[in-house]
């Protein structure tokens, strides 16, 4: 598990830059273009399991959820951060995409660190040293426990 | 229970008495907006539209503005498909290539009302609190699971309070306002708080309003508000909206904020937003004699007629710099409209100044107008994100129409007030 760092302000554009924004909507057209004005080794080298920990307003900018979708395909399992932006924070639980804001844990981070998560317990272990997180609420919860929005959408629509 | 503006109508779409910070509310927007993304967010629920159709063909407003005329085979099948789905579905409020840019589509309308609660797949559709509706940006997956349901949630924002006195000086804008306080409290600094503007903004127009509530999202905000007065009822009875048809909503004296802060207009100066940040902000004096090869006059933020005329006011008689491009884009089909009966886009032209068609134009990167690696551009836009304009090795400046202008005939950053004397 590798955990990449990046600092504050990280935007949409540098998420998934804004020219692409309507020929690729699929995460596999998303995937190749994730962070590529920000980092370019990340779509090369990321894998499944990593952890990304950054500053404060990660996401700001944009309503843009392809970034969203193309960390969540990549299989990054919580971007770690001192604050998000708010539509990047939403378009996060609509896709199931864990979000933890915890300035402490990530003020506590240094290169190499071992990272281990408890989600269900809000809990994050950095080097040790346990930080927690505070839990969604129940009416969210319920939209990342089906799956995502659209499918919490249809199962709506179906009990209708 | 004393409440703030954002608690105030969120209760009322609650159907809820009083409610809270950070308590989670179930509402039913009054309108959606979507723009070219429409096509991927219809995608996303073809059964089910096919199923269900969409909850109610009111609730839409489609306006075609991101990438107008399309630039590829690829952005034009998306208009045709957004256009079918219009058809199919009986979209009332469609605005096809060239009405404008959305956000000011939505003002402009009447679509946007005092009291009303608009979301909007589009960070910038924080704009309407220019007329005192409430207004946020959401994703496009939320946007497609509304289209279907028409109920979201929301959480209820804590609130923080502007008070702006004093009076602006000659050749400083609202533009420059909204960047000094982003400056100010940073990219961050009103983190999903709901803002409210109060103290002399009797002074600024809609038009004005318009581009400080657009930068909301800017700082962060939610949403951003100018409470309700007679400059709005004037606005709007000038669009044919009578007073009968609207119920502002208005916080109350002894609400509780979670900051207060005060600025002082007549101390504020014109100012940029250096690369690569909104709030990386200085006064233009100290950015004077930087060289730039592009100008932009136009967006959601700053393509208005106002923004035009002081653009014309400046170029006229005068040229830009054969070292800069000049790239001019009203913000809607009627702003294109009385700017060619009052002389404006004539003047822009005659200057130098290139016009594109009313929408977003290279803001986002897209086409007309994207940067080479080393160029700088001056812009009126509200982003200056590295690659923003299509190209990571450029930089992006943003500032008022005045300092755009004047910088356009010298090719040089420069201070607006060296030219507007009076």
């Amino acid at each position: 598990m590798k955990v990449w760092k990046y600092g504050d302000n990280i935007n949409t554009d540098m998420l998934f830059p804004g020219k692409y924004t309507y020929t690729c909507s699929t995460a596999e057209e998303i995937k190749p273009h994730l962070l590529e004005d920000l980092d370019s080794s990340f779509s090369k080298q990321v894998k499944v399991g990593d952890i990304i920990f950054a500053g404060k307003n990660f996401g700001c900018g944009s309503s843009r959820e392809q970034p969203v979708i193309g960390l969540k395909a990549v299989g990054i399992k919580a971007v770690v951060a001192e604050s998000f932006a708010r539509i990047f924070y939403r378009a996060s639980i609509n896709q199931g995409l864990l979000l933890i804001e915890c300035p402490e844990a990530v003020k506590a981070y240094s290169k190499g660190d071992n990272i281990e998560l408890d989600v269900d317990n809000g809990k994050i272990i950095v080097s040790g040293k346990m930080f927690s997180f505070p839990k969604l609420p129940e009416e969210i919860l319920a939209i990342r426990d089906a799956g995502g929005l659209l499918a919490y959408t249809r199962s709506k629509l179906k009990k209708k | 229970m004393s409440m703030t503006f954002v608690e105030k109508i969120l209760a009322k779409y609650a159907g809820e008495k009083n409610v809270v910070p950070n308590q989670i509310v179930t509402v039913h927007p009054d309108h959606l907006l979507t723009h070219d993304n429409t096509a991927a967010i219809i995608q996303k629920i073809k059964p089910e539209l096919k199923e269900y159709g969409v909850c109610d063909k009111s609730l839409s407003i489609i306006v075609l503005d991101h990438v107008i005329p399309a630039a590829s085979e690829k952005t034009a099948t998306n208009h045709k498909v957004i256009r079918e789905f219009v058809r199919t579905h009986n979209i009332g409020n469609f605005f096809d290539v060239g009405a404008g840019v959305c956000h000011q589509i939505v003002v402009e309308k009447g679509l946007a009302l005092p009291g009303k609660l608009l979301l909007g797949s589009d960070s910038h559709t924080c704009s309407y609190g220019a007329v005192g509706a409430f207004s946020s940006g959401i994703d496009r997956t939320e946007a497609a699971s509304l289209m279907l349901t028409g109920e979201t949630w929301l959480k209820v924002p804590n609130s923080i309070k502007m008070t702006l006195s004093g009076k602006l000086k000659l050749g400083v804008s609202a533009k420059d306002v909204v960047l000094h306080i982003i400056g100010d409290i940073s990219a961050s600094g009103a983190n999903y708080c709901s803002v409210e503007f109060h103290g002399d903004v009797g002074q600024f127009s809609i038009e004005e309003r318009f581009t400080v509530a657009n930068m909301g999202v800017e700082m962060g905000a939610k949403n951003a508000v100018f409470l309700v007065d007679d400059v709005t009822k004037k606005y709007l009875g000038s669009i044919g909206i009578s007073g009968s048809s609207y119920d502002p909503i208005y916080p109350d004296g002894d609400a509780s904020y979670m900051q207060e802060l005060e600025y002082d207009l007549s101390g504020i100066v014109p100012m940029v937003a250096c690369p690569h940040t909104v709030d990386n902000v200085k006064p233009a004096s100290e950015m004077d004699g930087l060289e730039i090869q592009q100008c932009l006059i136009g967006t959601c933020t700053n393509g208005r007629f106002s923004d035009l005329k002081i653009a014309a006011d400046i170029l006229k008689g005068k040229k830009i710099s054969p070292n800069v491009r000049l790239l001019v884009l009203p913000a809607s089909k009627k702003i294109y409209q009385d700017a060619l009966r009052a002389g404006v886009i004539e003047t822009l032209v005659e200057s130098g100044g290139v016009v594109l068609p009313p929408g977003c134009g290279p803001c986002l990167g897209a086409h007309q107008g994207v940067l080479a690696p080393g160029e700088r551009c001056l812009s009126t836009a509200n982003r200056n994100f590295k690659g923003r304009m299509g190209c990571k090795e450029a930089e992006i400046f943003l500032a008022s129409p005045a300092t755009v202008a004047v910088s356009a005939i010298h090719g040089k950053i420069t201070d607006p007030r060296e030219v507007i004397k009076k």
